[in-house]
This record gives structure tokens, C-alpha cells and sequence, in this order.
């Protein structure tokens, strides 16, 4: 029997590293096979390697000169003279050496996940690693290098010709996505953020609805900060159940950042773990009543590595192998024992949040108001269903 | 910026004896709101607005057609006083010719000759532009005491974290006697900026932890 999902996994990932002190660590990766391990929720044959992603793929997306200045300085001591040109050693994005490699092995493990899923092999296929959703055409971006979410959506483009729905539910907007299918009406953008009036990349508004013939299959829901569970789970449920029946794909790529924790360092929602169970619920339920199950999990941004990361992408994979977690269980004392000493804070050690532990938040009914009209607003030109 | 760095230079204009019909066909075809017009000379003389010309045409709900008022020059209709720019006008200027005078367009003039023509909407895109959001960036908000240097003090904490500021905006700030200064910075961590701001004295307003007010 084919198993329901599979997990695209390599100690290679680690090599998208930018430096010690930069925030995109993927050390989180480790933390959550090591979680998912302990819980014995995962297994041997549930694991698949990754491939590379050949430069003919990654110019599916992107520019071939940007792909040249991306080897290069992967391979130069000295900042080229044209790097800051195509983003690259900036303060988000730093060269780093072999960033190539490091970038198409995410990539290729992002193609390999869809080859899974559209050969039929599984139903479900997730890579944590991927999920680099800021990555331009010719430009790197918000820690991203290239683009897997945009490079694979290409490639079902091209090799299945399938509609395809992509939901992306960082709290940042991912803008390298939606620009690179801005006005395809074959493949449906759909980003629930933290507003672009204060967060990077500043855009995802809701008059940004695609362009030309792809006009109405971008659709932005920008929520307000501090944001909490209700009001962005509200928006969630009736934004994606709406547009995935409307749009009728014939597969969905999610892009599962989880920083809109109230933990995470760099934005400004407000919400708890909870999220990060209901989201891959709807995505999967969707999944199978839309388009034969054929559903590819990336991950992204996460920068409470510790406490937030681990967590939310364990719930994640739960969910799409058909373990779903109920309750609130506490976490295998092995996982934070083993980790605490390298931890610079003190490991959660159950599986949602305790609710004494949100901050309050002094204008909810306000946040929650707006966030309604966002979710109308939002939904005025897209497909409905 | 200049006017001339964002003024239109094809400009679509009609002659004072054209006829109504004509200038509605041109306005529709070439989908503007507004038609300078010019005389033999290649004088301003007028302008007409979408508006003028709707004004000019019979009601909908009138049972007998009346084409003849489509014959009629534009010149019956065109207002005369028109309110112009200079091509070395600024464009904050021209944005408060538009807004003080309800307008929608000024036509740019040099030495009585018609060199081009700015409307609302090229206000706003530059007005975009201005405030740098085409590029992927982050807000930063500083409130500062309302006196001279303050900006260039908070200017040289960007450059000290190596950031990259795309705009600056400065507004009156909520308390007497500030300022608020707001940036757009590419970066999408703002960690690092916030913490040598705080450690130079200034109060930052945004990024917030959450629980704080908007």
C-alpha cells in the first residue's frame, strides 16, 4: 500500500547556512526530525532524499545571469562587484560558500516532493527545507536564493499542465510567488500575511489581484499585527475553503512558514501553536475532496527555532500522515533533555501553548473588525465556490 | 523632483472648433479624463474634462434625440481660466495646486508653448515611488524631539547597522514638541536596527512586541 505522505530529508540542508548569528537557521530541520522521531510518528520509509534542481529548472523561474552570480560568489572569497545588483551580500542574504548547491538541493528536494506526489507514489509529499518564497526572478530577497515554491509550481506547469493552488501562510507575504504568476490564470496565489504596512516585503495588499488574463487568481489577505487565533483562523477557513472550491485545482502547494507565532522574533502576530494544527487540516481535507489528495507541504520562515519550529512542523507532518495530535500531549522528555543545554530558552514541553502565556492585546475588537473587511474585500473578484 | 522628470510629454489635445463628438470619441479612444485645448497657435486656450463634457450632452431619460448638441464646438463648453504648471515646478507644488484648487490635471506650460500635462494619477505613482514601497522593505517608526539635527542623528544609526533606507517620511509626531520619522528599511530583520536605536536614546514607535498598541 502507498504510504498517505512522505518527507523529503537531508543532512545537506544544513549547508543553506548563512552565518551564526543570521536568523534563517536551519538547525530547526534537525529539531524536527528529532521531535517527530521521539513522538514515533515518523518512520524509516516515510524519509525520501532530495535531488538537485538542474539550471534548466531553476530558469523555469529565474534569470540564467542570476543563476551565474549566484555560483559565482558561492565560489568567490571577495563580494563580487555585481552581487548587491541581484540582492546577494546584503545583511538578509550573505554569500556564503557553495550557495548554489546548498540552494538547488532545496530546490530539487521541493521537485522531487511534487515527482512523488503527481507519479502517484504518495498522496502527500512535504519538504521543510523549501518554502523560500521572497526569491525574484533575478534577485535574492529575505533570505531567500532561488525559489523552490515558484520553481516547482513551474514545473507542474510544464511537465502536468495542472492547475494549481498555492497557499502560503508565512507572515510574510510571498511576493516571489505571486509576482512570478502574476498573470497566469493556471496557477492561484493565495497569501494570508501580516500587512505590508509594517512588515517586510511590504507588499500582498488586496488590490494586488493579478494582472491581464491572471487578473482575480492573486489573492492577498493582509491581517492587521497582533492578530490572534480566532480572528486568523476566521479569515483562513473562509478565504481558502472559498477560493480552493472556486478555483478547483488539479493540485495544492502550501508554503507553511510558521512565524506568525507570538514567540517569533521578526513580525508582529499574536497567534498560539493552535494554528499550526487547523492550518494543514483544511489544506488536507481540501486536498481530498478537490484534487485526489495530491498535496505538497514546503515550509519557510520560523525564527523561534527553539520553541515555535519544532513544534508547529511536527503538527504539520501529524497531520498529512494521518496521526493527526488531539489534546495536549507533553513532549517526549528524550527531545528536551537532548536539547535544552544547547537552547538559549527554556523548551515548551507540551504541544500547545498554555494560555497564560499570550500577551494581552489591547485593541482585539478593532483587529478583528478590520480583519473581516479585509477577508470581503479580499474575496470580491476571485473564484468562489 | 521636477515636474519635467514625470510630466506626460504626449499630450492629446483637441482645437477650439472641434466638435463635442469628436472630443468625446478622442477622450474614450485614448482613455484620459482630461483635453488641453489649443488654438491655431498652438496656444492653451482651454480645458475640458470628462465631466464637462457629460455636462454638455443631453440626459438619458430625454425621449427625442438631440444630436445636434454633438455639433457644437468645444469651445461653448472649455473652461478658460486654466490653472497650468511650470516644468521646473516641484511636484509637491503641483500636488498642492491640485488638491487647493480641486483639479484633477495641470497642463505643464514654457514660454506660452504646451510641453505636457500631469495628472492626480501621476502624482500618486510618484508619490508611491517616493515613499519606496516598490522595493521589499520594512517599516521603522522614530519618534524624535521636533528640532534641527534629529534626523541626520537617526540617520547615522542606519548607517552604522549597514541598512539600506529606500524612503523617509516625516510627520508631526502624537506628543507636542516630537516628530515621528519613518523609514522604510531592506531588511526583513529589523532586530538589529531597533536595538541600536533604543541603545542611542531614541524611542521607537514600530517594530513593536506583540501586545503593544498599534
Amino acid at each position: 500500500m502507498k504510504p498517505s505522505s512522505l518527507f523529503i530529508y537531508s543532512k545537506n540542508y544544513q549547508n543553506y547556512r548563512f552565518h551564526d548569528d543570521h536568523p534563517f537557521n536551519q538547525k530547526r530541520l534537525e529539531l524536527t526530525l528529532d521531535l517527530l522521531q521521539e513522538m514515533q510518528i515518523i518512520q524509516e520509509d516515510h524519509i525520501a532524499e532530495p535531488r538537485y534542481a538542474t539550471d534548466e529548472e531553476l530558469s523555469l523561474v529565474h534569470d540564467l545571469q542570476y543563476i551565474k552570480a549566484v555560483k559565482e560568489s558561492g565560489y568567490s572569497e571577495e563580494l563580487l562587484p555585481v552581487a548587491s545588483s541581484y540582492g546577494l551580500g546584503t545583511e538578509d542574504t550573505p554569500t556564503f560558500p557553495m550557495m548554489h548547491e546548498a540552494t538547488s538541493l532545496i530546490v530539487g528536494g521541493t521537485l522531487r516532493a511534487t515527482e512523488l506526489v503527481m507519479s502517484g507514489e504518495c498522496d502527500h509529499a512535504v519538504n521543510l527545507a523549501g518554502g523560500l518564497h521572497h526569491g525574484l526572478r533575478g534577485r535574492a530577497s529575505g533570505f531567500c536564493v532561488y525559489n523552490d515554491c515558484s520553481v516547482a509550481i513551474a514545473y507542474l506547469r510544464k511537465h502536468y499542465d495542472a492547475r494549481v493552488l498555492y497557499i502560503d501562510t508565512d507572515a510574510h507575504h510571498g511576493d516571489g510567488t505571486q509576482w512570478s504568476f502574476y498573470d497566469d490564470p493556471d496557477v492561484l496565489c493565495l497569501s494570508l500575511h501580516e500587512t505590508g504596512k509594517y512588515l517586510f516585503p511590504g507588499t500582498g495588499s488586496i488590490t494586488e489581484r493579478g494582472d491581464g488574463q491572471g487578473y482575480g487568481y492573486s489573492v492577498n489577505v493582509p491581517l492587521e499585527p497582533f492578530t490572534e487565533d480566532d480572528s486568523w483562523l476566521e479569515s483562513y477557513t473562509s478565504v481558502v475553503t472559498q477560493v480552493a472550491r472556486g478555483f478547483k485545482p488539479d493540485v495544492i502547494v502550501t508554503q507553511n512558514g510558521c512565524d506568525s507565532h507570538f514567540l517569533d522574533p521578526l513580525t508582529h502576530l499574536s497567534c498560539s501553536m493552535e494554528i499550526y494544527r487547523q492550518i494543514p487540516k483544511l489544506a488536507h481535507q481540501l486536498a481530498h475532496e478537490l484534487c485526489g489528495g495530491r498535496l505538497i507541504a514546503t515550509g519557510g520562515g520560523g525564527y523561534d527555532i527553539w520553541r515555535v519550529v519544532p513544534r508547529a512542523w511536527t503538527l504539520l507532518w501529524a497531520e498529512l500522515s494521518d496521526q493527526p495530535i488531539f489534546d495536549n500531549p507533553i513532549l517526549p522528555s528524550s527531545w528536551t533533555s537532548r536539547w535544552q543545554s544547547t537552547s538559549p530558552v527554556e523548551l515548551p514541553d507540551r504541544m500547545f501553548d498554555q494560555p497564560e502565556r499570550f500577551p494581552f492585546i489591547p485593541r482585539r475588537a478593532e483587529i478583528t473588525s478590520k480583519n473581516k473587511s479585509t477577508v470581503e474585500k479580499a474575496l470580491l473578484y476571485c473564484p468562489r465556490g | 523632483m521636477l515636474i519635467e522628470d514625470i510630466m506626460n510629454r504626449n499630450v492629446v489635445t483637441v482645437k477650439p472648433t472641434d466638435s463635442i463628438r469628436l472630443a468625446m470619441l478622442v477622450a474614450a479612444q485614448q482613455r484620459i479624463r482630461h483635453l488641453p485645448v489649443l488654438d491655431e497657435n498652438n496656444k492653451l486656450v482651454g480645458i475640458l474634462s470628462d465631466r464637462d463634457l457629460r455636462d454638455a450632452c443631453p440626459s438619458k431619460f430625454e425621449c427625442e434625440q438631440n444630436d445636434e448638441i454633438y455639433n457644437r464646438p468645444v469651445s461653448e463648453i472649455m473652461h478658460r481660466d486654466v490653472i497650468t504648471a511650470h516644468p521646473l515646478d516641484f511636484v509637491e507644488e503641483a500636488a498642492f495646486s491640485l488638491y487647493d484648487n480641486k483639479i484633477g490635471c495641470l497642463p505643464v506650460i514654457d514660454q506660452d508653448e504646451l510641453k505636457g500635462i500631469i495628472t492626480e494619477t501621476d502624482i500618486l505613482h510618484t508619490l508611491v515611488e517616493l515613499m519606496g514601497v516598490q522595493y521589499p522593505s520594512s517599516h521603522v517608526e522614530v519618534e524624535v524631539n521636533d528640532q534641527p539635527g534629529m534626523l541626520a542623528d537617526v540617520a547615522a544609526v542606519f548607517k552604522q547597522t549597514r541598512s539600506n533606507v529606500t524612503s523617509v517620511l516625516v510627520f508631526p509626531g502624537k506628543h507636542h514638541g516630537k516628530k515621528n520619522l519613518v523609514f522604510r528599511v531592506q531588511t526583513i530583520d529589523t532586530r538589529k536596527i531597533k536595538t541600536a536605536l533604543e541603545e542611542a536614546g531614541y524611542k521607537v514607535c514600530w517594530p513593536q512586541e506583540p501586545g503593544g498598541a498599534i
